[in-house]
């Protein structure tokens, strides 16, 4: 499996925080996808933003970005502390 | 929920005492003749709105990793004796402080220009989120351009 989490105004957009799915994408890329046929909310700030951000295992990552069984990615809009 | 293992980058809820801080950053460091403090606060207003609460989210984990990554940076690029980051997450309200970037080394020149960095990078790079509320209802903050512009900056000064 890998673990899926949503921070900030995409959690609240998604009504979820985190969720488990199939460790079956090759790529990020691939798992946006998937992601993105549940509806329009889905795929109008997953794929069609391009300010959404996305971190596999904590590192800043992308669409190209291999994933894995236990992996952990992160979805979030730009960040805006300090 | 500060990180035991770094007490060099800190995510908490509670306050900070910037004097407190500051004399444990440079204890034991003689040779410091320069030790430049930054302190964020919560404005009441924020784009023409009054804003009567703030509340910071972050990502544990990848948060702490993001501040001591931009900490090392500092590091490389300016003779450093030591280096200090505390960000606060959860509610605030206007006048309290959210961050503190402190840096100690030998010159000020050293010290600002590591402050100024750290806290540009912060800005654009470490994952924390702010939601406002106002008499209009909450809202999250949008990124801003400024920002991104701020630190952008620092990749021409190599």
């Amino acid at each position: 499996m890998v673990n899926v989490l949503y921070f900030a105004s995409l959690r609240e957009t998604f009504g979820q925080a985190q969720e488990q799915v199939p460790a079956q994408f090759r790529t990020v890329g691939d798992l946006i996808h998937s992601l993105a046929e549940r509806g329009e909310q889905w795929r109008a700030h997953l794929v069609e933003s391009n300010a959404i951000q996305v971190a596999v295992n904590h590192d800043i990552a992308n669409r190209e970005t291999p994933l894995k069984a236990g992996d952990e990615v992160a979805f979030f809009p730009p960040v805006t502390g300090g | 929920m500060a990180d035991a293992q770094n007490p060099f980058v800190r995510v908490q809820t509670e306050d900070f005492d910037l004097s407190t801080e500051v004399n444990w950053l440079r204890n034991e460091h003689a040779d410091v003749g320069a030790v430049v403090a930054f302190v964020g606060t919560v404005r009441d207003i924020n784009e023409g709105d009054d804003v009567q609460q703030l509340e910071l989210e972050h990502y544990p984990g990848m948060t702490e990793k993001a501040l001591e990554n931009i900490r090392q940076q500092a590091h490389q690029r300016w003779a450093l004796e030591s280096s200090l980051i505390i960000h606060r997450i959860g509610k605030m309200q206007p006048k309290d402080q959210i961050v503190l970037v402190a840096v100690a080394s030998r010159h000020r020149e050293n010290a600002f220009e590591a402050a100024h960095f750290i806290m540009d990078y912060l800005k654009t790079n470490a994952p924390f989120w702010k939601k406002e509320w106002t008499p209009d209802g909450e809202r999250w903050v949008d990124a801003r351009l400024s920002d991104e512009q701020a630190m952008q900056r620092w990749l021409n000064k190599a």
